[in-house]
């Protein structure tokens, strides 16, 4: 029987050489059918964790398990079929700038399928309808603003239906109606497909009104994970800046440097 | 021999001399792997076809409009030095000798690499930064096999036909000016030209050459693209690069061709 976390990740890390580790003994689980956001400041690992679920980066140490397979044990071709189970949204879209929006959400399905063209437009349709823009099939990349360009990725990324959808901070540099349009797709999508979503981010009040569940790297290492309300509540310091965007804290706001009164030369 | 310090950085050349030879494997590698992964472009022709157009047909004014000139600038080089041994009647054998061995592959080759070749650089380049190959191989789709290998299959189909259309506007270049403009026979033009020309070792040869150079500047343009950083800069050194390795490559190519099948005669 297929366990009840989608994802599960049990004592990992990374590092891309000895001295700098970018993750340090992550344990973590992704339930099914839950939203799930992973939090923190840039650099604190976040989007290292996200493509070592995708498998496009194995683990230096640890396991990560997702949907009951070992992703260090497949080779090529098994991660490739993991793959068609995943949906990603990147960070801004990354739309083929030569397809148009049709063809840019019916790729997989012409990639994967023998479906027929009549079936595959009904499907790209739907898709797009969900994400409102089925009036805007016909446009290129190039003729869309941030906001839809990223609606139009994430049709693109739901296209086969995964179980797993990811995001990679999907609420970056967009106005507060684009904002507010794809924050509750998330929500929606993943309820409506039966999905599991793993939403990396660092605007926190966004993310906090939709998830389920957060888990708040710093540093490669995990320091809190909770509820939203845990989150709200907390008293731990880092999260308590972070969660209010506090200018200084834990995280000084200056990058470590030598004395303000040596750099200027006063004494 | 060479302390810490010294003012020759034997740590700087050896470091450069292992990177290069690093990077000429992973470009070995990658030859190997699209040539591997090319199944998907032979069982869907249409992905090589729209991939000749981007590097075959739009490359075809540059190719035609050159050769013309080629052509025409040999006919009137070529008359004035046969006229000094009385032979003007030998200016066709001359053009489309020069065109077919040497100047239609060689040039169009060069033409191929800063027009197409410089394109597919800057393409792929742009792709990986803005993470569309990253985004492919997320959706389980191979981006070797579906981005690189269609357009290396089209550059090396479309490079042979772009030489042999410079070298047959050339032709048309030389009759122009040696016949039309300045009175050259015209049977003795063609006549001389046919029996002069001879079709396995001079026109066959050309192909040969063309399609070794389609390979090199495709692949050169390929890889540079592939690994070229993802930066502004990045693709902009890699579009360079590519340019400038391959015309090197052509020419050195060019010369070690011409050695085999000059046959010491």
């Amino acid at each position: 029987m297929a366990s009840e976390n989608l994802v599960e990740i049990s004592g990992v890390s990374y590092s891309y050489d000895q001295r700098h580790p970018v993750l340090t003994g992550i344990d973590m689980v992704i339930p099914r059918g839950k939203v799930v956001a992973i939090m923190g400041i840039s650099g604190s690992g976040k989007t290292t964790l996200l493509r070592l679920i995708g498998g496009v980066m194995m683990p230096t140490r640890g396991r990560v398990t997702v949907d009951g397979e070992l992703t260090h044990e497949l080779d090529r071709d098994g991660l490739f079929r993991l793959r068609r189970r995943m949906g990603l949204l990147f960070q801004f879209g990354a739309l083929f700038t030569d397809l148009s929006v049709y063809d840019n959400v019916a790729f997989q399905m012409r990639e994967h399928t023998d479906l027929p063209a009549e079936m595959i437009n009904d499907m790209v349709m739907m898709k797009l309808h969900a994400v409102g823009l089925r009036g805007a099939h016909r446009l290129m990349p190039a003729e869309l603003s941030g906001g839809m360009a990223r609606r139009v990725a994430l049709a693109r990324a739901i296209a086969l239906d995964p179980k797993l959808i990811m995001y990679d901070e999907p609420f970056t540099g967009l106005d507060p109606i684009s904002l507010g349009v794809i924050r509750n797709l998330v929500r929606k999508l993943n309820d409506a497909l039966g999905s599991t979503s793993i939403v990396v981010t660092h605007d926190v009040q966004e993310a906090l009104d939709i998830v389920d569940y957060v888990y708040y790297l710093s540093e490669g290492v995990m320091v809190a994970h909770g509820t939203p309300a845990d989150m709200r509540a907390s008293k731990d310091p880092l999260v308590h800046q972070f969660v209010w965007g506090e200018a200084d804290g834990p995280v000084a706001y200056q990058y470590p440097s030598r004395k303000f009164s040596e750099e200027l030369e006063l004494v | 021999m060479f302390e810490r310090g010294s003012s020759i950085d034997v740590r700087g050349i050896g470091r450069h001399t292992i990177e290069s030879v690093l990077r000429l494997g992973y470009a070995a590698r990658f030859f190997a792997m699209t040539v591997m992964h090319s199944g998907t472009s032979f069982r869907r022709p249409r992905l090589i076809i729209r991939e000749l157009y981007y590097s075959g047909v739009l490359s075809l004014i540059i190719i035609l409009v050159s050769g013309l000139f080629v052509g025409m600038v040999l006919g009137f080089q070529g008359y004035q030095t046969l006229k000094t041994y009385g032979s003007e009647s030998a200016l066709g054998v001359l053009v489309a000798l020069s065109l077919v061995r040497e100047l239609g592959p060689v040039v169009s080759a060069l033409l191929f690499a800063s027009r197409a070749g410089s394109a597919m650089t800057a393409e792929i380049g742009l792709m990986k930064t803005t993470e569309q190959l990253s985004a492919m191989e997320m959706m389980a789709v191979d981006p070797i096999a579906r981005v690189v290998a269609p357009r290396f299959w089209a550059g090396v189909i479309s490079m042979p036909l772009l030489a042999a259309l410079f070298s047959a506007m050339g032709v048309y270049g030389g009759y122009l000016i040696g016949v039309v403009l300045i009175g050259v026979d015209e049977g003795s033009f063609w006549s001389q030209m046919q029996s002069a020309v001879d079709f396995r070792e001079d026109v066959v040869n050309g192909v040969i050459k063309s399609f070794v150079f389609g390979i090199a500047v495709t692949w050169i343009a390929l890889f540079e693209g592939y690994d070229a950083p993802p930066t502004a800069e990045g693709v902009s050194g890699a579009t360079t690069r590519t340019v400038v390795t391959s015309s090197l490559a052509i020419l050195g190519l060019d010369f070690i061709l011409t050695a085999f099948m000059f046959r010491g005669v």
